[in-house]
């Protein structure tokens, strides 16, 4: 590797010293400007509105906790976060589960229509959500099923499976073929050996579809715009910009608000990154 | 393994009720809306419209904005491209705390978009810190009303995008780079070639699968997934000025409740999109035949 190298002398050591200044320069800059929202948040969270006027960027002079406080205050951040939650832990079970039992036949039974119902769910990878939106619209009113959690984990469930299905079954694929001949030879059935065998040994999959998902529902805006239109329904990411334009005159409150929304994630990717990184990019780096 | 010839169908069923309930309906649904004038409510009939509706929004200067606006944001994806793979072959040197610099450039994909929007508004306000700080070197020419102008707020919003999604780039062709065997490089290396060389004459070439993937898949993110940008930040404002076809439709559907203008809007969007899905399967079997896995 290029760091155990010893820094040489004369012009082309220099050389070297430079280029490293500059890239090392290019990833500090890069990093902080990646922070940049956070920060902004982190420092507006703990001052007074009086305080925010004169000093936007600085850190506080006097740090207090009364506006991070007040965002929370009304209980309207917890029943978006509870909807939020609510609806991102459906939804990602439900696909979930659907997609490993679709998966299993796809990537490793015989069977002569699955090539074309695995292409099938590439195409459909990237259909646009607002095309499917304005169908699903006229079709929920007719059900009389707006503004209810279910309707909307159906939907969400229904957009993703396309994405896990085909994650899943690629990750399937690389189970051993004669371990499932074995166990077949054994007298196996098909759900035993799925229950048994391919399950246990996908649990690192299954983890990092649970991750992806979970982030793009949690995420969401436009469905959720749609389809929950009541006040008590409303989830996180609608709540906010619901959120900034009540407390648009208090800055520092709508910062602590964000950042109250913004942690969970934050700390869930810190702690599972692994699993985003690898779900994110299965499908760049293979092909 | 081979077992009875239902079995399969058996375990994908709930799956392709789902598949069929989600997209197959509503895409049946939606162009058949393009040719109606539809009843804004169950109890008003719809009437066959023939081509009305694609005449009207072909005519509409409000739609050919909402499609300049959509390749306005193409632009993005070269910037996000080149960036990518500078800050990835960087990454990929380890230089000192090279695993902490990925965490922090991936932070910004993590965050959702509403957070990122709003915080974003009052750093670009009028009276925000970005323009205060201009005001302090001394360009007060350059301040400006970020996102309150039609002439600036495309550009405030497409800089809010990448700065988004440039991470994803960064860790896809950091990923690629690492699957790559350490060889090409260490030759490079020995063979004397500096930096640039090897950017240029390895870094490049072992990364082109990763970037075409990169690439095809935010320019379908350009056309199919900004509404919440847009929802979040303007609103389409200010004037219409950043008003992008997936929000075009909305407004059609949900505002002014023109279903079928939506929905022939919508189909010429799909259509687009298709020719993006085409080239991504092409594009898989191209570099299947180069011997990429």
């Amino acid at each position: 590797m290029a760091m155990s190298k010893p820094a040489r002398r004369g012009p082309l050591g220099r050389r070297r010293m430079l280029g490293s200044t500059v890239r090392h320069g290019l990833l500090v800059g890069f990093s902080m400007l990646s922070l940049l929202p956070i920060y902004f948040m982190l420092v507006n969270a703990f001052k007074t509105k009086q305080e925010y006027l004169g000093n936007r960027l600085a850190p506080p002079q006097h740090p207090v906790l009364t506006s991070l406080s007040d965002a929370m205050a009304g209980g309207d951040l917890y029943l978006w976060l509870f909807n939020s939650f609510l609806v991102t832990a459906a939804s990602v079970c439900l696909s979930t589960a659907l997609a490993a039992l679709a998966a299993y036949p796809l990537s490793l039974m015989r069977w002569r229509t699955g090539p074309f119902i695995y292409a099938l769910l590439i195409a459909l990878l990237v259909v646009p959500p607002i095309v499917l939106v304005v169908p699903l619209f006229e079709m929920v009113v007719d059900l009389r099923q707006l503004n209810t959690l279910h309707t909307v984990i159906v939907i969400y469930c229904g957009i993703m499976l396309p994405f896990s299905t085909f994650l899943l079954a690629s990750f399937f694929a690389t189970i051993s073929r004669p371990l499932l001949e074995a166990a077949r030879i054994d007298g196996a059935g098909s759900w035993r050996a799925f229950w048994e065998i391919v399950l246990p040994l996908s649990v690192p999959a299954l983890m990092t579809v649970v991750t992806v998902q979970s982030l793009w529902v949690w995420n969401e805006v436009l469905i959720a715009v749609v389809f929950l239109q009541d006040q008590g329904l409303r989830t996180l990411m609608v709540g906010l910009t619901l959120f900034n334009s009540r407390y648009r005159h208090d800055v520092p409150i709508v910062m602590a608000g964000m950042l109250w929304a913004a942690v969970p994630m934050v700390v869930l990717y810190l702690v599972g990154q692994r699993f985003f990184i690898r779900g994110l990019t299965a499908g760049g780096v293979k092909g | 393994m081979k077992f009875n010839r239902w079995v399969p169908w058996i375990y994908a069923l709930p799956m392709i009720v789902f598949v069929m309930g989600i997209f197959a309906y509503p895409i049946a649904t939606l162009f058949l809306y393009s040719v109606q004038n539809v009843g804004a409510s169950a109890f008003a009939s719809s009437s066959f419209a023939g081509l009305a509706n694609y005449r009207y929004i072909f005519a509409d200067p409000l739609f050919a904005t909402a499609i300049v606006n959509n390749l306005k944001l193409f632009l993005c994806v070269p910037v996000m491209v080149v960036l990518s793979v500078i800050l990835s072959a960087i990454l990929y040197d380890r230089p000192r705390g090279w695993r902490v610099y990925r965490t922090l450039l991936f932070i910004p994909y993590v965050l959702s978009i509403p957070v990122v929007g709003v915080v974003f508004g009052y750093i670009f306000e009028y009276r925000g810190v970005l323009n205060t700080a201009i005001r302090a070197v001394g360009l007060d020419i350059l301040a400006r009303d970020w996102l309150g102008s039609p002439a600036w707020a495309m550009p405030t919003i497409m800089f809010v995008i990448v700065w988004k999604e440039l991470g994803f780039g960064i860790v896809l062709c950091l990923a690629r780079l690492m699957s790559v065997s350490e060889d090409y490089f260490e030759s490079a290396r020995v063979d004397g070639a500096r930096w640039w060389r090897i950017l240029w004459h390895v870094t490049i070439p072992q990364l082109t699968p990763a970037i075409a993937f990169y690439a095809v898949v935010e320019l379908i993110n350009m056309l199919s997934w900004v509404f919440a940008y847009i929802y979040v930040m303007t609103l389409g404002g200010p004037m219409n000025s950043t008003v992008v076809s997936e929000y075009y439709i909305y407004q059609q559907v949900f505002t002014s409740n023109v279903i079928g203008v939506g929905s022939a809007a919508g189909v010429v969007l799909f259509g687009i999109v298709s020719v993006l899905i085409v080239v991504r399967v092409w594009l898989g079997r191209r570099l299947a035949a180069y011997g990429y896995e």
